[in-house]
């Protein structure tokens, strides 16, 4: 029989990245216990790889910037799909956030007298994101990981234990999300299981709240800028407890991931590198971006290469250079271009700043870009064009929760940052994901805490039948052997997704895909894996496999249903974007062993929010019959 | 263009292990993760390793090949020939948890013992106002990823367990020299640094340093800087200079007082000389405070006695002799001394402080003054440029900024000087050596009002 541990607290955070830290802050300064359960050692989670910054209206660099116009920019980048309380919640709550981080032990960039400086990135109006060189990322996660350790200092002077009401509990996966419906509760969270790595232990948080904030699910695909941890344990742990995602397909790939050497394919090339002066060229040597310009952006984009040179050095007089068209726009012309045999060796296209700034330049400009080439794959960007091509990247897709408390459908759940879903409609802004889990996973940290006092002493109970059940079911692997091989399925779904289900879909592609999936399922349910449970990683694979496959499910049903071109989304079949899909959120839920997707108006935007746009603007995107409630455009 | 490498993995856990041999797949561009990452997916699906982005940023896939502490996925396959045989082994300063995973709770322990950022209590957040220049030091701490190689290379710790519970090791004096250096951090760090986290049991080897991912230059830049400081603080009798005193603070400390001060220090200074006179504290105030009022040519006398009292201590040495340097090339510039007759004074009491300094960083502004003296102005741009990247107090600034000044000019830099200039007469109007400097700059046509 294995040892079980027992832990009881007040909210369990699930995630140890810019979300769940800022969540289990707020949680801890409510004064409730709160335990920071994380997959990977404290401060190593995905968010250290963030590089360009933290977008928040502070008008420190231009005094124009407010948050009505940083929300405009949002929306836009959503494609109008966005969930517009929480683009509004966003917009007008970022910049105390970064303040706040100021007050942890941050140290942003700063201006010449003396505030938090802010950078230009694609789709923001005016100079916007909050950073550090190009390492924001990991100031924000150690920032927020000092943070609490400063609270954890104040816990020992108070109460002599420094864990007394914040304990992190690292490389901890949760298995399982546990609720009260078998003490005839009526279907709340009562808490979590899961596996503690170093000892495979397993343990059992009781809890009446939950946060989830695991990031998101770049692990389904083959080429992919995510870490390992990136397996959608979050949005498969909430379909698993009955609730809802939204939206899940739109998945954003980036435009310049690196593509060789192979060991290193996906890894991110800033944005920074194109918003700098590089320029993407295909193997005929022609800059192909002016042939990809959509008519929507046609006015706002350069023509010639003069005058998207010119661009660079006088902004007011000049069309910016095709290059730096939002992502998914980039991402689909290198497609192209590459589909059409005029790619590089390695399958990308190449992207030149050798050619444009002097070496000494670059150097300073880009330090860890250079660093990066040079040491991963040799490649001097000073002398020579880096080969680049699209690289999974972020979900916009994830956790259904209402935007003012980050409550999922279940009581007692609640979900911030990239696992949530609404926020950043069918497309992110570069720099609204780390002001994103400083926004939400605040509020989710505070109305954990809120719902907690609510419930007072009447908590939801754990049951040792939920435990043990959690327990086989982790247990499985272990069961028998010369079963299925996990790394060799997860291959094999990394290979289908990027097929089947990338940039470009059809119909007949991705229903391939979806009897591709259940294949896998089978195989899946077959595996076995060798040695004990210490440390084990094919056992740690084998329990992230089933998370990645129902990701990926939902992925693909939602893909195949949604019938238009929409930001992280293309359909080759549907090849525009239609106001009537736009009104439409798809909502998977867990049906048997897959997946069901049914449709949801998207929440209507309010009229004071709407007349922040102009007319001729929201006709691009709206029907006829949205646009009515607007009064008259003045001559 | 893939052939069969030769790899010995440590596979084990607390109590037992041993090395096992593997021939495997190597493909052309890979790093060792991939090849760690072959062997669990076709040979041995158990073999335990932690890591997270592959990129270099989060620091998890810490390990030694070799023998030598190093990043997993950023150490490339072709730095090795096809035929080596490479081992790769788990961090050995921390126990193992299995195979290539160590219990790094060490790190966060100590990381706990380090009191958090202290800002001033009434400073509301939005209202922090830091310059870039002074946000710069603490940032180049703060790039650090806690991969924990710094830790596990240090020799203080590496084969000595004994010695962990006194020492936070070379990651936390990062931690505690960025907090130090934050220009809004109230907390005094250099005592804590040497009370409590075991700063003197350092000897500066640079084990660290090489090993840093990120290039931190953890010696250079903050473990010395804050060893000098920290002698600063624990022997200083002047404690009304005021607790944050800087790496040349014997200059400093004087230059930052008023005139009437500086004749008061100097009378109590020679009033404790007469009782004894190789007093090292009463020695260096005298120094101080004799070139606070231009006094070069004597204050170099002085210094002069107090290298010669300064003991063998390293530290009170390099200090003893970067503080008599710098007094006899001020003197030189000044025209109280010639530079022939000085020269070798100078050449060899620069030598021995940087011998003993062990870095580039902290005597840059002297190196600086030297090579104007002796008219190098190119070099003696670059050496003051980098020494004012890491001058931490406003005099010492305003000095380098003075040095920089005057080589700019004569190389024909009048615009760039002139802007050095205001910039360091904003810092320290009342600077002794400007008298003589402006002139100078006035003969070459800079403006310096």
């Amino acid at each position: 029989m294995t040892e079980i541990q027992r832990h009881r607290f007040d909210v369990v955070v699930i995630g140890a990245g810019g979300a769940g830290l800022r969540a289990a802050i707020e949680a801890r300064l409510q004064g409730k216990r709160t335990a920071i359960v994380c997959k990977s050692l404290f401060g190593k989670a995905h968010t250290v790889m963030a590089e360009g910054g933290a977008a928040a209206a502070m008008g420190n660099v231009n005094s124009k910037d407010n948050w009505q116009v940083h929300f405009r920019d949002t929306m836009r980048g959503g494609k109008f799909m966005n969930h517009w309380r929480m683009a509004e919640l966003h917009a007008k709550e970022a910049p105390d956030r970064v303040w706040e981080l100021e007050t942890y032990g941050a140290l942003f960039d700063r201006t010449k007298d003396g505030k938090i400086s802010q950078r230009n990135f694609g789709g923001h109006e005016y100079p916007r994101l909050a950073h550090v060189g190009d390492r924001t990322g990991l100031e924000m996660i150690r920032t927020l990981q000092q943070k609490i350790v400063s609270l954890q200092q104040e816990d020992q002077r108070e109460h002599g234990d420094a864990e007394a009401l914040v304990k992190v509990f690292a490389e901890t996966t949760i298995t399982a999300l546990l609720k009260d419906d078998a003490t005839g509760g009526s279907g709340r969270i009562s808490g979590a299981v899961g596996y503690t790595r170093e000892n495979g232990t397993f343990v059992v948080f009781e809890a009446p709240a939950v946060v989830l904030a695991t990031g998101g699910i770049g692990k389904s695909f083959k080429v992919t800028s995510n870490s390992w941890e990136y397996t959608g344990d979050g949005h498969a742990l909430a379909m698993k407890a009955g609730a809802t995602l939204l939206n899940m397909e739109f998945v954003q790939f980036h435009p310049t991931g690196m593509v060789w050497p192979p060991s290193v394919k996906g890894i991110l090339v800033t944005e920074s590198v194109r918003g700098d002066g590089g320029v993407l060229k295909n193997s005929e040597g022609k800059r192909f971006m002016f042939e990809y310009v959509p008519a929507v952006f046609r006015k706002q984009y350069a023509e010639t290469e003069q005058e998207a040179d010119a661009w660079y050095d006088d902004q007011a007089n000049n069309r910016r250079p095709p290059e730096l068209l939002p992502r998914d726009e980039v991402a689909r012309a290198i497609n192209s271009e590459v589909k059409a045999g005029r790619g590089s060796p390695a399958g990308g296209v190449f992207l030149d700043i050798a050619s444009r700034l002097p070496a000494e330049a670059i150097r300073k400009k880009l330090p860890s870009m250079y660093h990066q080439f040079k040491e991963l794959a040799d490649v001097d960007i000073t002398a020579e064009p880096m080969e680049v091509g699209p690289t999974c990247h972020y979900v916009m897709g994830g956790v259904e929760v209402d935007p003012d408390t980050a409550a999922a459908t279940v009581p007692g759940l609640f979900a911030a940052g990239e696992c949530s879903g609404g926020m950043h409609g069918s497309n992110r802004l570069g720099g609204n994901s780390l002001s994103d889990l400083l926004v939400f996973g605040r509020r989710a940290g505070l109305s954990a805490a809120e719902y907690v006092d609510a419930l007072g002493s009447a908590r939801p109970t754990v049951t040792d039948a939920d435990v043990e059940d959690a327990r086989t079911q982790a247990e499985a692997p272990f069961a028998g052997t010369g079963g299925e091989n996990p790394y060799a399925i997860h291959a094999d779904l990394q290979q289908m997704m990027h097929d089947l289900v990338g940039i470009i879909r059809t119909k007949d592609e991705v229903e391939r895909a979806l009897a591709g999936l259940e294949e896998l399922k089978a195989r899946a349910a077959k595996i076995s894996v060798p040695g004990d449970k210490v440390f084990n990683p094919g056992w740690h694979l084998s329990l992230d496999l089933p998370n990645m496959l129902i990701v990926s499910e939902c992925i693909a049903r939602s893909a195949l249903i949604r019938e238009e071109s929409r930001g992280g989304h293309t359909r080759d079949d549907y090849p525009t974007m239609s106001p009537e899909w736009r009104k439409v959120n798809l909502v998977c839920r867990p049906d048997g062993a897959g997946v069901e997707v049914t449709q949801q108006p998207l929440p209507v935007m309010p009229p004071e929010l709407l007349s922040l746009f102009d007319r001729e603007e929201l006709s691009k995107y709206m029907t006829d019959d949205e646009l009515a409630i607007l009064p008259e455009e003045k001559a | 263009m893939s052939y069969n490498a030769r790899f010995r993995v440590w596979r084990g856990d607390d109590t037992d292990g041993e090395l096992e041999d593997f021939s495997v797949e190597v493909k052309e561009g890979e790093v060792i993760l991939d090849i760690i990452h072959r062997l669990q997916a076709t040979q041995t699906p158990d073999l335990a390793v932690r890591w997270n982005c592959k990129a270099g940023k989060c620091g998890s896939c810490s390990a030694e090949v070799n023998g030598r502490p190093r990043l997993m996925c950023m150490t490339r396959m072709s730095t090795y020939t096809e035929d080596e045989v490479i081992t790769v082994t788990p961090l050995r300063a921390f126990p193992v948890i299995k195979d290539l995973v160590t219990d790094v709770s060490f790190n966060y322990q100590k990381a706990r013992e380090v009191p958090a950022f202290a800002p001033p209590a009434e400073l509301a957040p939005g209202e922090y106002r830091m310059q870039q220049i002074d946000v710069e030091r603490s940032q180049e701490f703060r790039k650090c990823i806690e991969c924990f190689l710094c830790q596990d290379t240090c020799h203080v710790v590496r084969d000595h367990e004994e010695n962990k519970e006194s020492f936070a090791g070379p990651r936390f004096f990062i931690r505690l020299a960025e907090l130090d250096m934050h220009p809004l951090d109230t907390k005094d760090r250099k005592r804590e640094a040497q009370a409590t986290h075991g700063l003197g049991m350092c000897n500066i080897t640079k084990c660290c340093t090489e090993v840093c991912p990120e290039h931190i230059k953890i010696t250079d830049n903050a473990i010395i800087p804050m060893k000098e400081r920290v002698v600063d603080t624990q022997y200083d009798p002047l404690v009304w200079l005021g607790s944050k005193i800087p790496r040349r603070s014997a200059m400093a400390a004087s230059k930052s007082l008023a005139a009437g001060d500086t004749e008061t220090a100097e009378a109590r200074a020679r009033e404790r000389l007469r009782d004894k006179p190789s007093d090292a504290a009463a020695l260096r105030t005298l120094a101080e405070a004799l070139r606070a009022q231009g006094r070069f040519g004597d204050a170099s006398k002085v210094t002069r006695t107090q290298l010669e009292h300064a003991g063998r201590g390293r530290v009170a040495r390099m200090e003893a002799a970067s503080a008599h340097a710098w007094t006899l090339l001020c003197a030189v510039e000044d025209g109280e001394v010639e530079l022939e007759k000085a020269e070798d004074e100078i050449a060899t009491t620069l030598q021995l402080a940087q011998r003993l300094a062990s870095t580039g960083t902290v005597l840059a502004g002297t190196h600086a003054l030297h090579n104007l003296m002796h008219g190098r102005l190119a070099e003696a741009v670059e050496h003051a440029r980098e020494a004012i990247i890491w001058d931490r107090d406003r005099s010492t600034r305003a000095d380098d900024l003075v040095t920089l000044a005057e080589a700019l000019a004569g190389l024909g830099e009048s615009d760039e000087s002139a802007s050095a200039m205001s910039e360091a007469l904003q810092l320290w109007p009342d600077n002794p050596r400007l008298t003589g400097v402006r002139a100078n700059l006035e003969d070459m046509n800079v403006p310096t009002a």
